[in-house]
């Protein structure tokens, strides 16, 4: 079982977003595997240990990401690969075109990812890899079991749980729920130290100019407006019941 | 040169979602004077909606309805919207931000080597073009983007556009073949979990819970104001993770990110992770014992006190409300 996980490294969920000269400030922050990115691990390391065969983490970012890839060779998988992206514009066609060049040139069984990064939240990436190596796919799932070379997987479809059936090869985007993604252990450290972490340039994947074309661009980015300070309702509980709903009709206008 | 917008319906429980009536206003709003907009509902048993959706003002709307189209398949369901792009040659086109709508658009962006916007919230013209503005960060941050692609591909956030009503406007009714089903992957079986009320994402009225309604029996009261403002009932993970309701009803970073009219956040106390899912609510309310609760500096209206004792309050008032101006 060869597998392949998509691996984005983020912000941590805690961190507060600071504009500097326009743009987002990266100082000080603590980066951490893409949460979703994780279930993805967890999963493909599940599945080696099941069926042996070989985890690669493969990311496409600037070089603090190596240390997302090393983390995720410290819970278990045994390579990584970083292409590194200084010239590859922030847009999910882009970056997806770079993964598709670089997968083509491997061989594989399944392909993992996050259902989506939660600092873009646009959740394209992987969908539109599966789309450019021509794989079936199945987003957001929950549970998976493989047999005979089909993948039965369990889909959340707005809660809806759909059983699905995939043939192999195939790309699957990992939902909260698959599994409790697990800590690295100090052995498991030491031994990431010594795993293979290759890094490539976009020459070492002959992409053209055109393969690089932003489909979108960024134009600004923007902090939500200052929040006005709470309004708390005082004395007896009936009444803040009642004035809570004459605020709603007649303050807010929202009933 | 006048440009041709498509908007990809769907349906849920046998009625056009919300969010599709969103989507034309979104479309309206990226498109300029003599632009054409047109529809496509998949489908299988869908001809009540196509009356409905015609009647939008689109200048033609194409169906394609058929049994292999009754429960979402991504192969199935992109090649029969290719197969409607081919003919339509669009500009734009627009979906909602659904579970279908996610998996949809970037097969169809990458099939077409096109752009695609995620998420949107809010759409301006500047500069002769449309400006999309979509949360990131988990809504800590908007980032406003353009298309470079013709065409390109938008998904709105439900609950941020105004609905697009009915108009004179005739529309043409174009129906197509159905595409061949997929070999490659099918769906064996659905488990219904969702609540079939009123759809979390969609709902303008959302009641949430957390750990301090303390099990089952609590969001039975929950429930019952939703009802009464014709809302949904939402939770924290805390909540879930303690068994106290399904994981469909989760909200929060990891859950659904929800931007109701009015949010009213029961014995939450406002894990960052919780406020990822619901802080771009227009309206937030806040009912917790604690008054230190992080959930306060996100709300708009604060009440201190048992959840227990307030919320049937609330639902009694908003009973008495609404019945009066009925």
């Amino acid at each position: 079982m060869n597998i392949f996980v998509l691996l984005k490294q983020t912000f941590d969920t805690e961190e507060r977003i600071v504009l500097r000269d326009g743009v987002i400030s990266e100082d000080g922050v603590k980066f951490v595997i893409n949460p979703y990115d994780e279930f993805a691990v967890e999963q493909a390391i599940q599945l080696r240990d099941e069926f042996g065969g070989k985890v690669t983490v493969v990311s496409v970012g600037p070089d603090r990401a190596s240390e997302a890839l090393r983390t995720a060779l410290a819970m278990g998988a045994d390579e990584a690969v970083l292409i590194r992206g200084e010239r590859i514009p922030a847009d999910e066609a882009a970056v997806s075109r770079v993964l598709a060049a670089y997968l083509r040139q491997q061989s594989f069984d399944l392909i993992l990812g996050g259902y989506f990064s939660i600092d873009q939240v646009a959740g394209q990436v992987a969908v539109r890899l599966a789309k450019l190596l021509d794989l079936p796919h199945t987003s957001a799932i929950t549970g998976m079991k493989l047999e005979d070379g089909r993948a039965i997987v369990t889909r959340d479809a707005e809660g809806d749980q759909e059983i699905v059936e995939v043939a192999l090869p195939a790309l699957f985007t990992a939902q909260q729920g698959l599994n409790e993604p697990r800590y690295p252990s100090l052995q498991g450290i030491m031994k990431a130290k010594k795993k293979p972490l290759a890094t490539l340039s976009l020459d070492d994947l002959g992409l053209t100019a055109e393969a690089l074309e932003a489909g979108t661009s960024r134009i600004s980015v923007s902090l939500p407006p200052e929040r006005a300070e709470v309004r708390m309702i005082k004395g007896e509980l009936r009444d803040q019941a009642a004035e809570l709903v004459q605020l709603l009709r007649h303050e807010a206008k929202v009933i | 040169m006048n440009q041709t917008f498509l908007i990809v319906a769907e349906t849920r429980e046998g009625r056009l979602r919300q969010v599709v009536y969103e989507a034309l206003t979104a479309a309206a709003l990226s498109a300029g004077e003599g632009d054409r907009k047109i529809g496509v509902l998949l489908g299988s048993g869908v001809e009540m909606q196509v009356i409905e959706l015609a009647a939008c003002g689109l200048d033609q709307l194409y169906v394609i309805d058929d049994p292999s189209l009754h429960t979402y398949n991504p192969d199935t369901w992109s090649n029969a919207l290719l197969a409607v792009i081919e003919q339509v040659k669009p500009d734009a086109i627009f979906l909602g931000h659904t579970a279908i709508g996610r998996d949809l658009a970037p097969l169809i962006s990458a099939s077409l080597n096109a752009g695609q916007i995620s998420d949107v919230t809010d759409i301006r013209q500047a500069d002769g073009r449309p400006v999309f503005t979509r949360p990131i960060y988990a809504g800590k941050a908007f980032e406003q983007r353009v298309a470079n692609t013709r065409p390109y591909v938008v998904t709105i956030r439900p609950n941020n556009f105004q609905a697009a009503g009915p108009t004179n406007q005739s529309c043409e009714i174009v129906r197509l073949a159905p595409p061949a089903p997929s070999l490659r992957s099918f769906v064996k079986d659905v488990l219904k979990k969702a609540s079939s009320k009123v759809d979390l994402t969609e709902a303008k009225y959302i009641v949430s819970g957390g750990r301090g309604v303390r099990g089952a029996e609590g969001f039975r009261l929950l429930e019952e104001l939703a009802d009464v403002l014709g809302g949904a009932v939402g939770a924290s993970r805390g909540a879930c993770d303690a068994g106290y309701c399904d994981y469909s009803m989760q909200i929060g970073q990891t859950g659904k990110v929800v931007t109701p009219e009015v949010y009213i956040a029961c014995g939450i106390s406002g894990a960052i992770q919780h406020l990822a899912g619901m802080s771009n609510s227009r309206v937030i309310i806040a009912i917790n014992t604690d008054p230190e609760a992080p959930i306060f500096r996100v709300a708009h209206y604060g009440i201190v006190g048992d959840l227990f004792q307030v919320v049937p309050l609330l639902t009694e008032e908003f009973r008495k409300l609404l019945a009066s101006q009925s």
